[in-house]
């Protein structure tokens, strides 16, 4: 019996502590590579995820229920990402999840999200994810053919014809590779050199030797840190004129510094996250990103990425879903996903549908030109 | 292929085959002395690289101070690593000690992830960047800071270890201990100097290569790699075979990307120095090994 009291007792107190939620909580599954050689991009989506966690909680939270994020880190290894998948399938019971952040891991965790009649909206940008369309998967990065399609039409507004292209051989560049190949004759140019150079080397004076050589109008590189920076130098090195595109993969503050001046003049694909402020006022993003930008920056004292955007944007997703349904249900979240539209994200301006569940499309990009060591936005 | 590319490829390959070489160096001090492969000689050259970062970074002392503090902690760190890791175990067998040596190459990563990040940073390059013509190729200063250093080191090393009484007592410790410890040799000196030394030589590698390729926690890794497979292209145990080795193995990756594929560099350099190695198992210039009985 005084036992009984006890623990009635006990109930009571941790009951007037706790804050005052009606209801269990809605718990929504991440898996990320905060560790590990993606954790560029992993840390800022968990960073960002903990961040919406707690401003939707201080807002009062989804349908009047608490959110909870389970985060899991999957050290960007894959076999750590699928068993992270059986976890929160299996034993958090998630209503929706995100994840993962490469390419790589998410398309293994794929199956088991389907399987298990669960929504799954990727941080990663192959094309590969929602193509062909899985009816339980979305993503929110943009694809890199949005990104070539934008650099292509640069490049022929300034009549460039003959293009060399040099792309890192990990799955990053090779998928910014394929999409290139298959894009440049349908834009009427010549592929005059098609080189390679791997993550970790430290020197591409070799390969862009023989793109001099052959003498193309333009370069593309295709890549992601440290490699494009080097490559910036070995053309300064090298005393090369040639006009050199990036892809958005180096659209950070980070390949400015590294790169230093070599880095003046060069061209690349962005999300409008980089160049918020010089956004035109009445951009229907613009608002969005300046609040995004100040929130993340004072909380974590980090520069804000765009990565962290990823996450940004899958989160509230689901919770626009959610709120749409009006239940959380991995079915009624589903369905809702499929119908975004006109959807304000970081990325850009969501437009989902049943043959389209990334919703974004090249104007999700902007083209811009490295000036003075900041972007500068060029006008279309 | 004009001259000028040829030679644009002989300056790649000779630059990058410089760290090779001087990573391949420190490998050779250590196993001369004391017979152990060292798998943290990569952490060593990483370490050059970004402490000099680090300093620049809370002490702005000026380059070449951060250059020169740099170097002297990782000799530190050299010294500390045969005291707390090598030195406690030292009666155990060779293997053992090559295992500890991954240990700390484990731990010396880690640390300097958790202090310092998973970012990729750069030292300023020592004199400009404004590239030098030559016969139709152009040269990164740096470059020549870079080979002019490593042959500088080389040919000290190679003064050091052939005309000086602690470079021989040195090269005693390897081939006999206890004949060298009956000679008055004191091995315990020899082999922690052997650490200092090779930390010293990897350092440099590391602070010379940092303003022209970047540096970043993780680089120590590939480094070593390249180092050790220069060293065994050069002849295990022969300081001028293994520099000799680094530089070849640069070059041959530079030919590689430059004329056949960028894809397949890595691939190209490895498949020679196999060739090389069934042709020549000790080496180039490595003597056969002959053990008497």
């Amino acid at each position: 019996m005084t036992r009984y009291l006890l623990t009635l007792a006990t109930t009571l107190v941790l009951g007037a502590a706790s804050p005052a939620w009606a209801a269990d909580p809605i718990k929504i599954g991440a898996i990320l590579s905060a560790t590990g050689p993606a954790s560029f991009l992993g840390e800022p989506e968990r960073n960002t995820l903990h961040m919406l966690q707690d401003q939707i909680n201080e807002q009062g939270g989804l349908l009047g229920r608490p959110l909870e994020v389970i985060i899991y880190d999957d050290e960007t290894e894959v076999n750590k990402a699928v068993s992270a998948a059986n976890r929160l399938l299996s034993r958090d019971r998630v209503v929706a999840a995100i994840g993962a952040t490469t390419s790589g891991n998410t398309l293994a965790v794929m199956p088991r999200f389907s399987s298990a009649r669960i929504p799954l909206v990727s941080m990663a940008a192959a094309e590969r994810i929602v193509k062909p369309i899985n009816p339980w998967v979305f993503k929110t990065p943009q694809s890199d053919r949005h990104a070539v399609i934008k650099i292509l039409e640069h490049a022929k507004s300034e009549e460039l014809s003959n293009i060399a292209i040099l792309t890192v051989s990990d799955g990053f560049g090779q998928a910014g590779r394929e999409v290139l190949q298959e894009l440049l004759p349908a834009y009427g140019m010549n592929l005059v050199a098609d080189e390679i150079y791997g993550p970790r080397d430290t020197d591409m004076t070799p390969q862009l030797t023989k793109i001099r050589g052959l003498n193309p109008d333009a370069i593309i590189v295709w890549g992601t840190n440290p490699g494009p920076a080097v490559i910036a130098r070995n053309r300064v090195q090298l005393g090369m004129q040639t006009p050199m595109y990036m892809s958005h993969g180096v659209a950070s503050k980070r390949f400015i510094e590294l790169a230093g001046e070599a880095a003046e003049g060069l061209i690349l694909p962005a999300g409008r996250l980089a160049v918020a402020d010089q956004l035109p006022e009445d951009h229907p993003q613009k608002a969005l990103l300046l609040e995004y930008i100040q929130a993340y920056e004072a909380r974590f004292n980090a520069e804000v990425s765009t990565f962290g955007g990823y996450a940004y944007d899958a989160l509230m997703l689901i919770v626009e879903a959610v709120n749409r349904a009006g239940e959380a249900t991995p079915q009624a979240i589903r369905d809702k996903l499929e119908q975004v539209s006109g959807f304000v994200g970081t990325g850009g301006i969501f437009e989902m549908s049943p043959e389209d569940h990334n919703g974004l499309d090249e104007r999700a990009f902007v083209m811009v030109r490295i000036t003075d060591g900041d972007w500068e936005l060029l006008v279309e | 292929m004009d001259l000028g590319t040829f030679l644009q490829f002989l300056a790649a390959g000779l630059t990058v085959g410089s760290t090779y070489g001087l990573a391949a160096l420190g490998f050779t001090i250590i196993f001369n002395t004391t017979g152990i492969i060292n798998f943290a000689q990569g952490e060593f050259v990483m370490l050059g690289g970004l402490l000099a970062v680090v300093f620049m970074h809370w002490l702005d002392p000026g380059l070449p101070a951060a250059v020169v503090l740099a170097v002297l902690a990782t000799t530190l760190v050299g010294l500390v690593m045969e005291r707390l890791t090598i030195r406690p175990v030292q009666h155990t067998s060779v293997i053992n000690l090559i295992i500890v040596t991954i240990g700390v190459s484990i731990t010396i990563r880690g640390l300097m992830m958790l202090l310092w990040g998973k970012d990729t940073y750069v030292l300023p390059a020592f004199s400009g960047t404004t590239p030098i013509p030559l016969l139709g190729a152009t040269i990164a200063p740096q470059s020549l800071w870079i080979l002019g250093i490593t042959l500088l080191v080389l040919a000290a090393m190679r003064y050091f270890f052939s005309q000086t009484i602690f470079g021989r007592a040195m090269l005693a410790c390897s081939f006999e201990p206890k004949a060298a410890r009956l000679m008055g040799i004191s091995v315990e000196r020899m082999v922690m100097a052997s650490f200092m030394l090779s930390a010293f030589v990897g350092a440099v590698g590391g602070v010379i290569l940092t303003p022209l390729t970047m540096t970043s926690y993780d680089v120590g890794v590939l480094l070593g790699l390249k180092g050790f497979a220069a060293c065994i292209l050069g002849g295990l145990g022969n300081p001028f075979g293994a520099a000799a080795g680094g530089l070849l193995l640069g070059v041959l990756e530079a030919f590689g990307a430059g004329l056949i594929s960028s894809a397949y560099k890595d691939a190209i350099a490895f498949v020679v120095i196999l060739a090389i190695l069934l042709w020549r198992p000790s080496g180039l210039f490595g003597a056969p090994d002959t053990e008497r009985v």
